[in-house]
Protein backbone atom coordinates (compact mmCIF):
# COMPACT_ATOMS: atom_id res chain seq x y z
CA UNK A 1 0.00 0.00 0.00
CA UNK A 2 1.11 3.58 -0.72
CA UNK A 3 2.35 5.20 2.47
CA UNK A 4 3.14 8.81 3.32
CA UNK A 5 4.21 10.65 6.42
CA UNK A 6 1.68 13.34 5.54
CA UNK A 7 -1.27 13.33 3.15
CA UNK A 8 -2.74 16.71 2.25
CA UNK A 9 -6.24 16.99 0.87
CA UNK A 10 -6.48 19.77 -1.71
CA UNK A 11 -4.01 21.63 -3.94
CA UNK A 12 -5.40 25.10 -3.21
CA UNK A 13 -3.31 27.87 -1.72
CA UNK A 14 -3.27 26.41 1.78
CA UNK A 15 -2.57 22.82 0.76
CA UNK A 16 0.28 23.84 -1.54
CA UNK A 17 1.82 26.07 1.13
CA UNK A 18 1.63 23.30 3.74
CA UNK A 19 3.09 20.86 1.21
CA UNK A 20 6.07 23.09 0.44
CA UNK A 21 6.96 23.38 4.12
CA UNK A 22 6.79 19.66 4.69
CA UNK A 23 8.59 18.61 1.52
CA UNK A 24 11.31 21.19 2.11
CA UNK A 25 12.08 19.59 5.45
CA UNK A 26 12.21 16.09 4.08
CA UNK A 27 8.77 14.75 4.94
CA UNK A 28 7.32 12.23 2.56
CA UNK A 29 4.25 14.18 1.56
CA UNK A 30 1.57 13.81 -1.08
CA UNK A 31 -1.13 16.31 -2.06
CA UNK A 32 -4.34 14.76 -3.35
CA UNK A 33 -6.48 17.04 -5.50
CA UNK A 34 -9.78 16.03 -7.06
CA UNK A 35 -9.78 18.72 -9.76
CA UNK A 36 -7.45 18.54 -12.75
CA UNK A 37 -6.15 22.05 -12.03
CA UNK A 38 -4.43 23.35 -8.90
CA UNK A 39 -5.45 26.54 -7.10
CA UNK A 40 -8.86 25.65 -5.68
CA UNK A 41 -10.88 28.79 -5.01
CA UNK A 42 -8.14 30.79 -6.64
CA UNK A 43 -7.41 28.84 -9.74
CA UNK A 44 -7.37 29.85 -13.40
CA UNK A 45 -8.87 28.41 -16.55
CA UNK A 46 -9.25 29.01 -20.26
CA UNK A 47 -12.48 29.57 -22.10
CA UNK A 48 -12.72 30.26 -25.83
CA UNK A 49 -8.98 30.79 -25.95
CA UNK A 50 -8.98 33.43 -23.22
CA UNK A 51 -7.43 32.98 -19.80
CA UNK A 52 -9.47 33.82 -16.72
CA UNK A 53 -8.65 33.91 -13.03
CA UNK A 54 -11.28 32.25 -10.87
CA UNK A 55 -10.95 34.44 -7.86
CA UNK A 56 -8.24 37.01 -7.91
CA UNK A 57 -9.27 40.60 -7.39
CA UNK A 58 -6.20 41.49 -5.42
CA UNK A 59 -3.80 40.02 -2.98
CA UNK A 60 -4.41 41.67 0.37
CA UNK A 61 -1.67 42.30 2.97
CA UNK A 62 0.58 44.23 0.60
CA UNK A 63 3.42 46.06 2.34
CA UNK A 64 6.42 47.73 0.74
CA UNK A 65 9.75 45.87 0.81
CA UNK A 66 11.44 46.47 4.12
CA UNK A 67 8.26 46.55 6.22
CA UNK A 68 8.82 43.78 8.73
CA UNK A 69 6.72 41.38 10.71
CA UNK A 70 3.64 41.24 8.49
CA UNK A 71 1.93 38.21 6.89
CA UNK A 72 3.22 38.83 3.35
CA UNK A 73 6.84 38.84 4.51
CA UNK A 74 6.21 35.75 6.61
CA UNK A 75 4.80 33.65 3.80
CA UNK A 76 7.50 34.69 1.35
CA UNK A 77 10.20 33.72 3.85
CA UNK A 78 8.59 30.50 4.87
CA UNK A 79 8.06 29.41 1.27
CA UNK A 80 11.48 30.69 0.13
CA UNK A 81 9.87 32.94 -2.48
CA UNK A 82 11.42 36.31 -3.25
CA UNK A 83 9.51 39.50 -3.86
CA UNK A 84 11.13 39.84 -7.26
CA UNK A 85 9.76 36.49 -8.35
CA UNK A 86 6.24 37.39 -7.29
CA UNK A 87 6.44 40.73 -9.05
CA UNK A 88 3.57 42.50 -7.32
CA UNK A 89 2.11 45.75 -8.55
CA UNK A 90 0.29 47.99 -6.10
CA UNK A 91 -3.29 49.18 -6.47
CA UNK A 92 -3.94 52.68 -7.75
CA UNK A 93 -6.67 53.34 -5.20
CA UNK A 94 -9.98 51.96 -3.99
CA UNK A 95 -13.28 53.24 -2.74
CA UNK A 96 -16.12 52.41 -0.40
CA UNK A 97 -19.10 53.82 -2.24
CA UNK A 98 -22.44 54.03 -0.43
CA UNK A 99 -25.33 56.05 -1.82
CA UNK A 100 -24.81 58.79 0.74
CA UNK A 101 -21.04 58.84 1.11
CA UNK A 102 -17.78 57.89 -0.53
CA UNK A 103 -14.51 56.99 1.20
CA UNK A 104 -11.32 56.50 -0.75
CA UNK A 105 -8.45 54.39 0.52
CA UNK A 106 -5.13 53.14 -0.80
CA UNK A 107 -2.03 51.34 0.40
CA UNK A 108 -1.29 54.46 2.42
CA UNK A 109 -3.47 54.41 5.54
CA UNK A 110 -3.33 58.19 5.80
CA UNK A 111 -5.65 58.49 2.82
CA UNK A 112 -8.41 56.62 4.63
CA UNK A 113 -7.80 58.68 7.76
CA UNK A 114 -8.11 61.93 5.85
CA UNK A 115 -11.22 60.68 4.07
CA UNK A 116 -12.90 59.76 7.34
CA UNK A 117 -12.01 63.22 8.63
CA UNK A 118 -13.45 64.84 5.51
CA UNK A 119 -16.72 62.91 5.41
CA UNK A 120 -17.25 62.19 9.11
CA UNK A 121 -15.40 65.01 10.91
CA UNK A 122 -16.96 64.18 14.24
CA UNK A 123 -15.78 60.57 14.10
CA UNK A 124 -12.11 61.05 13.35
CA UNK A 125 -10.89 60.73 16.94
CA UNK A 126 -12.90 57.59 17.42
CA UNK A 127 -11.61 56.19 14.16
CA UNK A 128 -8.02 56.84 15.21
CA UNK A 129 -8.73 55.17 18.55
CA UNK A 130 -10.14 52.12 16.79
CA UNK A 131 -7.11 51.95 14.51
CA UNK A 132 -4.81 52.15 17.53
CA UNK A 133 -6.67 49.33 19.27
CA UNK A 134 -6.33 47.23 16.11
CA UNK A 135 -2.63 47.97 15.74
CA UNK A 136 -1.92 46.87 19.28
CA UNK A 137 -4.03 43.71 19.14
CA UNK A 138 -1.82 40.63 19.62
CA UNK A 139 -0.85 38.78 16.45
CA UNK A 140 -2.05 35.23 16.57
CA UNK A 141 -4.60 35.18 19.34
CA UNK A 142 -5.83 31.68 18.67
CA UNK A 143 -7.66 31.15 21.93
CA UNK A 144 -9.63 34.40 22.09
CA UNK A 145 -13.32 33.75 22.80
CA UNK A 146 -15.89 35.20 20.38
CA UNK A 147 -16.21 38.94 20.68
CA UNK A 148 -18.64 40.90 18.52
CA UNK A 149 -16.67 43.25 16.26
CA UNK A 150 -19.74 45.48 15.98
CA UNK A 151 -19.71 46.00 19.73
CA UNK A 152 -16.03 46.94 19.76
CA UNK A 153 -16.40 49.29 16.79
CA UNK A 154 -19.39 50.98 18.46
CA UNK A 155 -17.17 51.84 21.43
CA UNK A 156 -15.31 54.13 19.07
CA UNK A 157 -17.72 55.09 16.30
CA UNK A 158 -21.22 56.53 16.67
CA UNK A 159 -22.30 57.05 13.09
CA UNK A 160 -23.79 53.79 11.83
CA UNK A 161 -23.08 54.80 8.23
CA UNK A 162 -19.34 54.96 8.90
CA UNK A 163 -19.57 51.72 10.85
CA UNK A 164 -21.21 49.94 7.89
CA UNK A 165 -18.77 51.48 5.45
CA UNK A 166 -15.84 50.09 7.41
CA UNK A 167 -17.41 46.66 7.70
CA UNK A 168 -18.36 46.37 4.02
CA UNK A 169 -14.91 45.64 2.51
CA UNK A 170 -13.81 43.55 5.48
CA UNK A 171 -16.88 41.37 5.27
CA UNK A 172 -16.80 40.97 1.51
CA UNK A 173 -13.14 39.97 1.59
CA UNK A 174 -13.24 37.66 4.52
CA UNK A 175 -16.30 37.03 6.64
CA UNK A 176 -18.03 33.68 6.84
CA UNK A 177 -20.57 35.03 9.33
CA UNK A 178 -23.60 37.20 8.63
CA UNK A 179 -23.91 40.83 9.74
CA UNK A 180 -21.18 40.70 12.37
CA UNK A 181 -17.68 39.25 12.70
CA UNK A 182 -15.51 37.90 15.45
CA UNK A 183 -13.32 40.80 16.54
CA UNK A 184 -10.10 38.84 16.00
CA UNK A 185 -11.15 38.21 12.38
CA UNK A 186 -12.09 41.89 12.02
CA UNK A 187 -8.57 42.79 13.17
CA UNK A 188 -6.99 40.42 10.65
CA UNK A 189 -9.09 41.87 7.82
CA UNK A 190 -8.68 45.52 8.88
CA UNK A 191 -4.93 45.12 8.89
CA UNK A 192 -4.82 43.20 5.63
CA UNK A 193 -6.95 45.72 3.71
CA UNK A 194 -6.67 49.13 5.39
CA UNK A 195 -3.34 49.08 7.24
CA UNK A 196 -1.59 46.98 4.60
CA UNK A 197 -3.18 46.95 1.15
CA UNK A 198 -3.85 45.54 -2.30
CA UNK A 199 -1.46 44.34 -4.99
CA UNK A 200 -1.51 41.98 -7.95
CA UNK A 201 0.98 40.16 -10.16
CA UNK A 202 0.57 41.33 -13.76
CA UNK A 203 0.03 37.73 -14.82
CA UNK A 204 -2.62 37.18 -12.18
CA UNK A 205 -2.94 34.22 -9.89
CA UNK A 206 -1.18 31.81 -12.25
CA UNK A 207 2.06 33.55 -11.30
CA UNK A 208 1.58 32.63 -7.66
CA UNK A 209 0.41 29.11 -8.40
CA UNK A 210 3.34 28.41 -10.69
CA UNK A 211 5.75 29.56 -8.01
CA UNK A 212 4.08 27.31 -5.46
CA UNK A 213 4.08 24.29 -7.75
CA UNK A 214 7.71 24.90 -8.65
CA UNK A 215 8.80 25.12 -5.00
CA UNK A 216 6.82 22.04 -4.08
CA UNK A 217 8.21 19.95 -6.93
CA UNK A 218 11.80 21.02 -6.33
CA UNK A 219 11.48 20.19 -2.65
CA UNK A 220 10.46 16.67 -3.62
CA UNK A 221 6.74 16.86 -2.91
CA UNK A 222 4.38 14.50 -4.69
CA UNK A 223 1.13 15.72 -6.21
CA UNK A 224 -1.73 13.57 -7.45
CA UNK A 225 -4.26 15.46 -9.56
CA UNK A 226 -7.66 14.13 -10.63
CA UNK A 227 -7.41 12.14 -7.44
CA UNK A 228 -10.00 12.93 -4.84
CA UNK A 229 -10.29 11.49 -1.39
CA UNK A 230 -13.67 9.83 -1.13
CA UNK A 231 -13.42 8.34 2.35
CA UNK A 232 -11.37 8.50 5.51
CA UNK A 233 -11.31 5.32 7.57
CA UNK A 234 -10.70 5.52 11.28
CA UNK A 235 -9.62 3.33 14.13
CA UNK A 236 -9.02 4.32 17.76
CA UNK A 237 -9.78 7.97 17.15
CA UNK A 238 -7.25 8.24 14.33
CA UNK A 239 -7.45 8.32 10.56
CA UNK A 240 -6.05 4.94 9.56
CA UNK A 241 -6.54 5.02 5.83
CA UNK A 242 -7.54 7.30 2.95
CA UNK A 243 -9.68 5.88 0.18
CA UNK A 244 -9.24 7.54 -3.21
CA UNK A 245 -12.07 8.16 -5.66
CA UNK A 246 -10.88 5.20 -7.72
CA UNK A 247 -11.07 2.94 -4.67
CA UNK A 248 -7.33 2.64 -4.04
CA UNK A 249 -6.13 2.88 -0.47
CA UNK A 250 -3.40 5.04 0.98
CA UNK A 251 -1.91 5.25 4.45
CA UNK A 252 -0.59 8.38 6.13
CA UNK A 253 0.62 9.14 9.62
CA UNK A 254 -0.90 12.60 9.49
CA UNK A 255 -3.70 14.01 7.35
CA UNK A 256 -4.08 17.75 6.73
CA UNK A 257 -7.29 18.71 4.96
CA UNK A 258 -8.05 21.96 3.19
CA UNK A 259 -11.41 20.69 1.96
CA UNK A 260 -13.32 22.42 4.77
CA UNK A 261 -14.34 21.10 8.16
CA UNK A 262 -17.87 19.77 7.52
CA UNK A 263 -16.69 18.54 4.10
CA UNK A 264 -13.85 16.64 5.76
CA UNK A 265 -16.03 15.20 8.50
CA UNK A 266 -18.39 13.97 5.82
CA UNK A 267 -15.58 11.82 4.40
CA UNK A 268 -15.36 9.91 7.66
CA UNK A 269 -17.44 6.82 7.57
CA UNK A 270 -19.87 6.39 10.38
CA UNK A 271 -18.90 9.66 12.02
CA UNK A 272 -22.02 11.48 13.09
CA UNK A 273 -21.37 15.09 13.79
CA UNK A 274 -24.54 16.64 15.14
CA UNK A 275 -23.46 20.09 14.20
CA UNK A 276 -22.52 19.18 10.62
CA UNK A 277 -25.32 21.36 9.23
CA UNK A 278 -24.50 24.29 11.46
CA UNK A 279 -20.92 24.01 10.30
CA UNK A 280 -21.90 24.46 6.66
CA UNK A 281 -21.18 27.83 5.13
CA UNK A 282 -24.03 30.31 5.06
CA UNK A 283 -22.79 32.78 2.48
CA UNK A 284 -22.27 32.38 -1.22
CA UNK A 285 -21.50 34.73 -4.05
CA UNK A 286 -21.61 35.21 -7.78
CA UNK A 287 -18.71 36.62 -9.72
CA UNK A 288 -19.10 38.13 -13.18
CA UNK A 289 -16.19 38.93 -15.48
CA UNK A 290 -16.57 41.25 -18.47
CA UNK A 291 -13.86 41.57 -21.08
CA UNK A 292 -13.39 44.59 -23.35
CA UNK A 293 -11.05 45.23 -26.23
CA UNK A 294 -10.34 48.70 -24.88
CA UNK A 295 -8.87 49.69 -21.56
CA UNK A 296 -11.32 50.72 -18.80
CA UNK A 297 -9.87 54.24 -18.87
CA UNK A 298 -11.22 54.63 -22.43
CA UNK A 299 -14.71 54.19 -21.00
CA UNK A 300 -14.14 57.00 -18.55
CA UNK A 301 -14.29 54.59 -15.66
CA UNK A 302 -11.50 56.33 -13.82
CA UNK A 303 -8.72 54.64 -12.00
CA UNK A 304 -10.47 52.90 -9.14
CA UNK A 305 -8.90 49.52 -8.47
CA UNK A 306 -11.67 48.14 -6.29
CA UNK A 307 -15.04 49.65 -5.37
CA UNK A 308 -17.10 48.25 -2.49
CA UNK A 309 -20.58 49.52 -3.18
CA UNK A 310 -23.87 49.59 -1.32
CA UNK A 311 -27.20 51.14 -2.23
CA UNK A 312 -28.96 52.96 0.54
CA UNK A 313 -27.62 53.64 3.98
CA UNK A 314 -27.95 50.26 5.57
CA UNK A 315 -25.56 47.49 4.64
CA UNK A 316 -26.78 43.89 4.91
CA UNK A 317 -24.25 41.11 4.67
CA UNK A 318 -26.39 37.98 4.78
CA UNK A 319 -27.53 35.07 2.71
CA UNK A 320 -29.30 36.67 -0.22
CA UNK A 321 -33.11 36.34 -0.34
CA UNK A 322 -33.06 36.89 -4.08
CA UNK A 323 -31.03 34.85 -6.54
CA UNK A 324 -28.48 37.64 -6.38
CA UNK A 325 -28.49 40.51 -3.91
CA UNK A 326 -28.06 43.50 -6.20
CA UNK A 327 -27.91 46.07 -3.46
CA UNK A 328 -24.22 45.67 -2.68
CA UNK A 329 -21.09 44.17 -4.13
CA UNK A 330 -17.49 44.59 -5.16
CA UNK A 331 -16.24 45.94 -8.49
CA UNK A 332 -12.65 45.13 -9.40
CA UNK A 333 -10.77 46.55 -12.38
CA UNK A 334 -7.57 44.50 -12.67
CA UNK A 335 -6.17 47.01 -15.18
CA UNK A 336 -5.93 49.62 -12.44
CA UNK A 337 -2.77 48.50 -10.71
CA UNK A 338 0.57 50.29 -11.03
CA UNK A 339 2.13 48.06 -13.68
CA UNK A 340 4.53 50.76 -14.84
CA UNK A 341 5.35 50.39 -18.52
CA UNK A 342 3.37 47.21 -18.80
CA UNK A 343 -0.39 46.73 -19.05
CA UNK A 344 -3.03 44.07 -19.47
CA UNK A 345 -3.98 43.41 -23.09
CA UNK A 346 -7.70 43.71 -22.55
CA UNK A 347 -10.00 45.64 -20.28
CA UNK A 348 -11.45 43.58 -17.44
CA UNK A 349 -14.21 44.38 -14.99
CA UNK A 350 -15.18 41.87 -12.30
CA UNK A 351 -18.17 42.18 -9.99
CA UNK A 352 -18.89 40.09 -6.89
CA UNK A 353 -22.33 39.96 -5.27
CA UNK A 354 -23.98 37.93 -2.53
CA UNK A 355 -26.11 35.14 -3.96
CA UNK A 356 -28.56 32.48 -2.91
CA UNK A 357 -27.17 28.96 -3.16
CA UNK A 358 -30.53 27.13 -3.05
CA UNK A 359 -31.92 29.12 -5.96
CA UNK A 360 -28.86 28.65 -8.15
CA UNK A 361 -28.72 24.95 -7.44
CA UNK A 362 -32.45 24.59 -8.15
CA UNK A 363 -32.36 25.69 -11.78
CA UNK A 364 -32.50 23.15 -14.60
CA UNK A 365 -29.53 23.35 -16.98
CA UNK A 366 -31.20 25.60 -19.63
CA UNK A 367 -32.78 27.78 -17.04
CA UNK A 368 -29.43 28.06 -15.26
CA UNK A 369 -27.77 29.46 -18.37
CA UNK A 370 -30.61 31.90 -18.97
CA UNK A 371 -30.49 33.07 -15.38
CA UNK A 372 -26.79 33.70 -15.74
CA UNK A 373 -27.41 35.95 -18.75
CA UNK A 374 -30.22 37.75 -16.96
CA UNK A 375 -28.38 38.31 -13.72
CA UNK A 376 -25.16 39.28 -15.42
CA UNK A 377 -27.00 42.23 -16.99
CA UNK A 378 -28.74 43.19 -13.80
CA UNK A 379 -25.51 43.03 -11.81
CA UNK A 380 -23.87 45.26 -14.33
CA UNK A 381 -26.68 47.83 -14.11
CA UNK A 382 -26.47 47.87 -10.37
CA UNK A 383 -22.68 48.12 -10.21
CA UNK A 384 -22.37 50.73 -12.94
CA UNK A 385 -24.26 53.22 -10.79
CA UNK A 386 -21.15 53.37 -8.66
CA UNK A 387 -18.75 53.90 -11.55
CA UNK A 388 -18.29 57.16 -13.42
CA UNK A 389 -20.78 57.41 -16.32
CA UNK A 390 -19.36 55.92 -19.48
CA UNK A 391 -19.17 57.50 -22.87
CA UNK A 392 -19.30 54.08 -24.53
CA UNK A 393 -21.97 51.44 -24.60
CA UNK A 394 -21.07 48.59 -22.35
CA UNK A 395 -22.92 45.87 -24.21
CA UNK A 396 -21.61 46.79 -27.63
CA UNK A 397 -18.06 47.00 -26.41
CA UNK A 398 -17.99 43.80 -24.43
CA UNK A 399 -16.21 41.01 -26.29
CA UNK A 400 -16.59 38.19 -23.77
CA UNK A 401 -17.96 37.46 -20.35
CA UNK A 402 -18.23 34.68 -17.83
CA UNK A 403 -20.00 34.18 -14.55
CA UNK A 404 -19.55 31.87 -11.56
CA UNK A 405 -22.36 31.04 -9.24
CA UNK A 406 -22.45 29.14 -5.94
CA UNK A 407 -23.09 26.07 -8.10
CA UNK A 408 -19.84 26.61 -10.00
CA UNK A 409 -17.87 26.97 -6.79
CA UNK A 410 -19.36 23.79 -5.36
CA UNK A 411 -18.79 21.88 -8.58
CA UNK A 412 -15.11 22.70 -8.86
CA UNK A 413 -14.00 23.01 -5.23
CA UNK A 414 -16.49 20.79 -3.39
CA UNK A 415 -17.10 23.47 -0.78
CA UNK A 416 -20.53 22.82 0.73
CA UNK A 417 -23.15 25.29 -0.52
CA UNK A 418 -20.48 26.96 -2.66
CA UNK A 419 -19.46 28.89 0.42
CA UNK A 420 -16.20 30.58 -0.44
CA UNK A 421 -15.42 31.54 3.13
CA UNK A 422 -16.46 28.19 4.51
CA UNK A 423 -17.96 27.37 7.83
CA UNK A 424 -19.12 30.11 10.20
CA UNK A 425 -17.26 28.39 13.03
CA UNK A 426 -13.52 28.03 12.65
CA UNK A 427 -11.05 25.59 14.17
CA UNK A 428 -8.39 28.12 14.94
CA UNK A 429 -5.85 25.62 16.25
CA UNK A 430 -6.52 23.29 13.33
CA UNK A 431 -7.28 20.27 15.49
CA UNK A 432 -10.27 18.01 14.92
CA UNK A 433 -11.92 15.18 16.80
CA UNK A 434 -9.28 12.83 15.38
CA UNK A 435 -5.72 12.84 16.72
CA UNK A 436 -3.90 12.81 13.40
CA UNK A 437 -6.34 14.89 11.35
CA UNK A 438 -5.90 18.64 11.04
CA UNK A 439 -7.62 21.31 8.98
CA UNK A 440 -5.92 24.15 7.16
CA UNK A 441 -7.12 26.97 4.95
CA UNK A 442 -10.63 28.29 4.91
CA UNK A 443 -11.98 26.49 7.96
CA UNK A 444 -8.93 26.99 10.12
CA UNK A 445 -9.95 30.61 9.94
CA UNK A 446 -7.43 32.40 7.75
CA UNK A 447 -9.11 33.53 4.57
CA UNK A 448 -8.04 34.94 1.27
CA UNK A 449 -4.94 34.14 -0.72
CA UNK A 450 -2.35 35.33 1.77
CA UNK A 451 -4.39 34.12 4.73
CA UNK A 452 -4.87 30.63 3.40
CA UNK A 453 -1.16 30.27 2.62
CA UNK A 454 -0.31 31.45 6.11
CA UNK A 455 -2.74 28.89 7.45
CA UNK A 456 -1.13 26.03 5.53
CA UNK A 457 2.29 27.12 6.76
CA UNK A 458 1.19 27.50 10.38
CA UNK A 459 -0.59 24.15 10.49
CA UNK A 460 2.35 22.32 8.89
CA UNK A 461 4.76 23.94 11.35
CA UNK A 462 2.64 23.37 14.41
CA UNK A 463 1.29 19.89 13.87
CA UNK A 464 4.08 18.25 11.89
CA UNK A 465 7.42 20.03 11.99
CA UNK A 466 7.32 21.15 15.60
CA UNK A 467 5.62 18.04 16.89
CA UNK B 1 35.17 23.65 13.30
CA UNK B 2 35.97 26.90 15.10
CA UNK B 3 33.49 29.24 16.76
CA UNK B 4 33.89 31.70 13.91
CA UNK B 5 33.23 29.06 11.28
CA UNK B 6 30.14 28.04 13.18
CA UNK B 7 28.87 31.63 13.24
CA UNK B 8 29.34 31.72 9.49
CA UNK B 9 27.25 28.58 9.06
CA UNK B 10 24.46 30.08 11.17
CA UNK B 11 24.60 33.34 9.23
CA UNK B 12 24.36 31.43 5.97
CA UNK B 13 21.23 29.74 7.21
CA UNK B 14 19.71 33.04 8.31
CA UNK B 15 20.59 34.59 4.94
CA UNK B 16 18.66 31.85 3.22
CA UNK B 17 15.65 32.06 5.53
CA UNK B 18 15.50 35.84 5.65
CA UNK B 19 17.13 37.16 2.47
CA UNK B 20 15.64 40.59 3.17
CA UNK B 21 17.71 41.09 6.36
CA UNK B 22 21.01 42.94 6.42
CA UNK B 23 23.48 40.53 8.01
CA UNK B 24 26.66 42.51 7.41
CA UNK B 25 26.84 43.86 10.92
CA UNK B 26 25.39 41.36 13.37
CA UNK B 27 26.74 41.79 16.90
CA UNK B 28 27.42 38.27 18.25
CA UNK B 29 26.75 39.31 21.84
CA UNK B 30 23.32 40.80 21.28
CA UNK B 31 20.18 38.69 20.84
CA UNK B 32 19.42 38.04 17.16
CA UNK B 33 15.82 39.06 17.72
CA UNK B 34 16.93 42.50 18.89
CA UNK B 35 18.95 43.15 15.76
CA UNK B 36 16.99 41.33 13.12
CA UNK B 37 13.34 40.83 12.41
CA UNK B 38 13.11 37.13 13.21
CA UNK B 39 9.99 35.54 14.67
CA UNK B 40 9.34 32.11 16.11
CA UNK B 41 8.66 30.72 12.60
CA UNK B 42 12.14 31.84 11.55
CA UNK B 43 13.75 30.23 14.59
CA UNK B 44 11.94 27.00 13.80
CA UNK B 45 13.52 27.23 10.36
CA UNK B 46 17.00 27.76 11.78
CA UNK B 47 16.58 24.57 13.79
CA UNK B 48 15.11 22.68 10.83
CA UNK B 49 17.84 23.81 8.43
CA UNK B 50 20.53 22.80 10.93
CA UNK B 51 19.06 19.33 10.89
CA UNK B 52 18.49 19.21 7.14
CA UNK B 53 21.83 20.63 6.05
CA UNK B 54 24.15 19.50 8.82
CA UNK B 55 22.43 16.69 10.67
CA UNK B 56 22.46 18.67 13.92
CA UNK B 57 19.56 18.15 16.31
CA UNK B 58 18.46 20.95 18.61
CA UNK B 59 15.84 19.72 21.09
CA UNK B 60 13.07 22.21 21.85
CA UNK B 61 14.33 22.65 25.42
CA UNK B 62 17.56 24.08 24.01
CA UNK B 63 16.05 26.64 21.61
CA UNK B 64 17.10 29.35 24.07
CA UNK B 65 20.75 28.53 23.29
CA UNK B 66 20.24 30.01 19.83
CA UNK B 67 19.41 33.49 21.13
CA UNK B 68 22.55 35.28 19.90
CA UNK B 69 25.18 34.45 17.33
CA UNK B 70 27.68 34.01 20.17
CA UNK B 71 25.48 31.61 22.11
CA UNK B 72 24.73 29.72 18.87
CA UNK B 73 28.44 29.21 18.32
CA UNK B 74 29.06 28.15 21.92
CA UNK B 75 26.24 25.64 21.77
CA UNK B 76 26.61 24.35 18.21
CA UNK B 77 30.40 24.18 17.68
CA UNK B 78 30.84 21.14 19.96
CA UNK B 79 27.90 19.51 18.19
CA UNK B 80 29.51 20.07 14.79
CA UNK B 81 32.82 18.75 16.08
CA UNK B 82 31.16 15.68 17.54
CA UNK B 83 29.87 14.81 14.04
CA UNK B 84 33.30 14.03 12.60
C1 LIG C 1 -14.73 34.49 -6.93
C2 LIG C 1 -13.70 34.55 -5.85
C3 LIG C 1 -12.96 35.73 -5.66
C4 LIG C 1 -11.96 35.78 -4.68
N1 LIG C 1 -11.19 36.89 -4.62
C5 LIG C 1 -10.14 36.93 -3.76
C6 LIG C 1 -9.24 38.03 -3.77
O1 LIG C 1 -9.34 38.93 -4.58
N2 LIG C 1 -8.25 38.05 -2.86
C7 LIG C 1 -8.06 37.05 -1.96
O2 LIG C 1 -7.13 37.11 -1.17
N3 LIG C 1 -8.90 35.99 -1.93
C8 LIG C 1 -9.93 35.91 -2.81
N4 LIG C 1 -10.78 34.83 -2.80
C9 LIG C 1 -10.65 33.87 -1.69
C10 LIG C 1 -9.50 32.92 -1.85
O3 LIG C 1 -9.52 32.41 -3.16
C11 LIG C 1 -9.66 31.75 -0.87
O4 LIG C 1 -9.82 32.25 0.43
C12 LIG C 1 -8.44 30.82 -0.88
O5 LIG C 1 -8.06 30.51 -2.19
C13 LIG C 1 -8.80 29.54 -0.10
O6 LIG C 1 -7.78 28.59 -0.21
P1 LIG C 1 -7.90 27.20 0.55
O7 LIG C 1 -6.65 26.49 0.26
O8 LIG C 1 -8.28 27.42 1.95
O9 LIG C 1 -9.15 26.46 -0.08
P2 LIG C 1 -9.41 25.87 -1.54
O10 LIG C 1 -8.83 26.74 -2.55
O11 LIG C 1 -10.85 25.61 -1.63
O12 LIG C 1 -8.62 24.49 -1.55
C14 LIG C 1 -9.24 23.28 -1.27
C15 LIG C 1 -8.90 22.29 -2.37
O13 LIG C 1 -9.33 21.01 -1.97
C16 LIG C 1 -9.86 20.31 -3.08
N5 LIG C 1 -10.74 19.27 -2.57
C17 LIG C 1 -11.92 19.42 -1.94
N6 LIG C 1 -12.42 18.22 -1.57
C18 LIG C 1 -11.52 17.29 -1.96
C19 LIG C 1 -11.44 15.86 -1.83
N7 LIG C 1 -12.39 15.17 -1.21
N8 LIG C 1 -10.36 15.22 -2.34
C20 LIG C 1 -9.35 15.93 -2.96
N9 LIG C 1 -9.38 17.27 -3.09
C21 LIG C 1 -10.45 17.95 -2.60
C22 LIG C 1 -10.54 21.39 -3.87
O14 LIG C 1 -10.70 21.03 -5.21
C23 LIG C 1 -9.58 22.58 -3.69
O15 LIG C 1 -8.62 22.61 -4.71
C24 LIG C 1 -11.75 34.69 -3.81
C25 LIG C 1 -12.49 33.53 -4.00
C26 LIG C 1 -13.42 33.43 -5.04
C27 LIG C 1 -14.12 32.14 -5.27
Amino acid sequence: MERYEVAIIGAGMSGLAAGIRLAHFGKKVCIFERHYAPGGLNSFYSKEGRKYDVGLHAMTNFVKPGVKGTPLGKILRQLRISREELDLSEQVGSRIAFTDADLRFSNDFELLESEVERVFPREIDGFRGLAAEIRSYPDAKLDAPYLSARSVVRNWINDSLLEDMLFCPLMYYGSSTEDDMDFSQFVVMFRSIFLEGFARPLDGIRKMIRLLLDRYRKAGGIRRMNTGISKLETSDGRISRLILDDGKEVEAEIVISSAGLPETYRLIEGFENESAEDLEGKLSFTETISIFERQPADFGWGDDTIVFFNQGSEFEYRNSRETVDLRSGVICIPNNFEYGERSLDEGIVRVTCLANYDQWIGYEEDEYLNEKVRWNERIWQSASQFMPPSSLEYEKERIAWDMFTPKTVERYTWHARGAIYGSPSKMKDGTTEFDNLFVCGTDQGYLGIVGSMLSGIAMANQHVLRA
Amino acid sequence: MTNDECKKVVLEIIAEIAPDEDLSDVNPDVALREQLDLDSMDFLDIVMELRKKHGIEVPEADYGELASLGSCAAYLTPKFNALV
